[in-house]
């Protein structure tokens, strides 16, 4: 089959294992990411490894985007340690505080800059953001089709992918033409672990990086400014709901059960 | 002065991290009941490229070197101190090939080491003389022809099951003057056999004994270095990666000591508040911290010089100052992680108490804190 140039975009995010240390601003409403690692977006390690298992099928290219302040050089050096090709960071002070969209036009003139893709792969959605936005918003930039949410993928032939998508309400075979860009799901593949000889071969392998004046970008359409999204509160939800734990034998628990629910004539006049 | 690690270097870091947490941490409480090592583990070391570390790249490894194999021991350690030195021990298995082995022993052994094939350890202990190896070694070696034959028993051999192969120095001269060989050994030749096993207070998981040499048929060209040369090769061994791995072990040790201190400390409550609010406690976690950090300091720093290439003399003191000092800040965090955590601190369920039993083990392990001492006072005084 025929060599595919696969593009993957990758998010370096708090590490989720220090979550619980993760703070918000009440200024700025942002999240304090400060002394907490960064790691790959969870996700974005399947999208990492569903592109390098359909280039060891069929030869073909993976390079990884990261539209990310410059500390993030190790993370993108940690995909190159994983298998990727090139990594390709996208780093600017213009490009801070921008939302899904400014994110996705940033990403979009990184991908443009560096060629042609047959396949672009985004994990479904951020550790931090949650929104998964920026994939389907990259797509239609780039004016190619996309399917979010995918939970099984394999090359079909030169120009197709097999892949199931699943959403709440059911599961889909769908056969996917390319140029095609994919959101996927944790269930698509269980991403390998680093390497020894993953990190020799980064050696050889460059992190590229680009600012704003190295892309085909407008500057009205980036950062905060560019932003048609503004966060107007961001707060910590305090749940409210309270558990409460039925004792007695299953019978007398069943019972308490169905009082609750309104079920017994006991419950229904409650 | 650059106190900051090298990206490549926290690579590394994750990737023993991973292994550890994602495939040991599960398997500890099964290693504590069976004290065996599950058998996957090596597979999948050598699958991470773990076990090729300081293997040059020709034949297949990383040449990584010692700092980066201390740091893979150092985060193993940190959730199986057993898995630790069984790890280490395969290293200094075979450092005395790649610094000192003949072109022809390299090309024979170091693929099959990077690859996983071969699982090294190192015999000079016998159970007539530990600190005094050359004083006390009984087992000997005698020419055959193109051979050699090997008889003696080594004790407290760590790997004693796991690994297929060994180098073991032998007495190979007596007259005029005691003279030592050292010998690297497969499981394929006749007459070397795993002995008795040792049932350990702590390291559980890590196979320790004895190594029986019953007129073991050894080649001429599987000595290293050279006949007489035996003392050298097994101080390379140790001084270059033992000494050092058992000091990494006990970095891991005092990591994993602190970090059940601290969660146990800001999650038991008394008098309404998490004990961390206790100033006693606070003092304890103080002092585990500062151990840590002055044993790390201690050990990076050896290891930095031994891959600086620093003569085995010369180093030998650095190295046994951060082996004797991590080793003692490993029994102290650990025994206090013990007090901290109060009655819970003996209950296996919550690992500190076998943190302490694992310190302990690093004390005697490639050479006594009493030793160590004597090493460094060799840099001051002829004695
Ligand atoms: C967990 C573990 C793993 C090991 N793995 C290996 C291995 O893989 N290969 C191997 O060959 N060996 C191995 N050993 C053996 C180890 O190297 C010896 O235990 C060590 O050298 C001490 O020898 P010994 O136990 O005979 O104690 P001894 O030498 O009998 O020491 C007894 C006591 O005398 C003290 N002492 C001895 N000499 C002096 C001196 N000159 N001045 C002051 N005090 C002194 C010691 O410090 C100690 O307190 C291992 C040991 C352990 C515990």
């Amino acid at each position: 089959m025929r060599p595919l140039r696969i593009a993957v975009c990758v998010k370096p995010v708090p590490d989720p294992k220090e979550s619980n240390r993760l703070q918000i601003d009440p200024a700025t409403k942002t999240l304090v990411r400060k002394g907490i690692p960064l790691v790959i977006n969870p996700l974005d390690r399947h999208a990492l490894e569903a592109g390098i298992k359909l280039k060891e099928e069929a030869e073909g290219k993976v390079t990884v985007f990261s539209m990310a302040p410059p500390a993030a050089e190790q993370t993108l050096t940690e995909t190159l340690a994983m298998g990727a090709d090139e990594a390709v960071l996208l780093s600017d002070l213009r490009f801070a505080g921008g939302d899904t969209l400014a994110t996705a036009r940033v990403l979009a003139a990184g991908l443009k800059k560096m060629g042609e893709w047959d396949l672009i792969i985004c994990g479904a959605e951020s550790f931090d953001g949650g929104t998964a936005q920026v994939g389907p918003q990259l797509a239609v930039l780039l004016g190619i089709p996309w399917l979010t949410r995918v939970c099984q993928l394999k090359r079909e032939d030169d120009n197709h992918l097999l892949v199931t998508v699943e959403d709440e309400t059911e599961q889909r075979d769908l056969l996917a033409q390319l140029p095609l860009l994919i959101t996927v799901d944790s269930a698509v593949n269980q991403p390998r672990r680093l390497s020894l000889l993953g990190i020799l071969a980064a050696r050889k392998r460059k992190v590229i990086t680009f600012t704003a004046d190295d892309l085909p970008v407008d500057l009205a359409g980036i950062g905060l400014n560019g932003s048609p999204t503004q966060t107007r509160d961001l707060f910590t939800h305090e749940s409210t709901k309270k558990v409460e734990l039925l004792t007695g034998s299953p019978q007398q628990v069943a019972i308490q059960l169905l009082d609750k629910l309104g079920l017994t004539e006991k419950g229904a006049g409650q | 002065m650059n106190f900051e690690f090298t990206a490549e270097q926290e690579l590394l870091k994750k990737a023993a991290r991973e292994v550890a947490e994602e495939v040991i941490a599960p398997r500890v409480e099964e290693m504590e009941k069976t004290k065996e090592l599950p058998e996957d583990f090596y597979p999948i070391m050598a699958e991470a490229g773990f076990t090729g570390i300081l293997v040059p790249e020709e034949y297949g490894g990383s040449n990584l070197g010692t700092l980066a194999a201390i740091l893979v021991v150092e985060e193993i350690s940190r959730v199986s101190a057993a898995l630790g030195t069984s790890f280490q021990v395969h290293c200094l298995g075979y450092l005395p090939l790649v610094r000192l082995g003949s072109p022809e022993l390299k090309a024979k052994y170091l693929p099959g080491v990077a690859a996983g094939q071969y699982i090294a350890t190192g015999a000079i202990t016998e159970a007539s003389g530990g600190s005094d190896p050359t004083g006390g070694m009984t087992t000997t070696a005698v020419r055959d022809g193109d051979d050699w034959i090997i008889n003696g028993r080594k004790c407290f051999i760590s790997n004693n099951k796991t690994a297929n192969c060994t180098w073991v120095t032998a007495v190979t001269k007596d007259q005029p003057k005691k003279e030592f060989t050292t010998f690297f050994v497969d499981k394929s030749m006749e007459g070397y056999k795993t002995g008795r096993m040792e049932s350990k207070a702590g390291f559980h998981g890590l196979d320790n004994g004895d190594l029986i040499f019953q007129n073991c048929r050894v080649p001429h060209s599987n000595i290293i270095l050279g006949e007489g040369k035996g003392i050298t090769v097994a101080m390379t061994s140790i001084g270059r990666m033992g000494r050092m791995g058992m000091a990494a072990v006990g970095l891991g040790v005092i990591k994993a000591s602190l970090d059940a201190a601290v969660k146990f400390a800001n999650e038991r409550v008394l008098y309404g508040k998490p004990i961390a609010h206790l100033q006693a406690v606070q003092f304890k976690i103080a002092e585990m911290t500062y151990l840590l950090e002055a044993s790390r300091l201690l050990v990076y720093r050896a290891a930095w010089m031994t891959d600086q290439n620093v003569p085995d003399k010369e180093l030998a003191p650095y190295v046994a100052m951060a082996k004797l000092y991590a080793t003692d800040a490993a029994i102290k965090a650990s025994d206090l992680a013990v007090e901290i955590l109060g009655g819970y601190g003996v209950v296996e369920e919550y690992h500190v108490e076998r943190y302490l039993r694992d310190a302990r083990m690093i004390w005697a392990a490639a050479g006594t804190g009493d030793i160590m001492k004597l090493t460094v006072a060799r840099m001051h005084l002829n004695g």
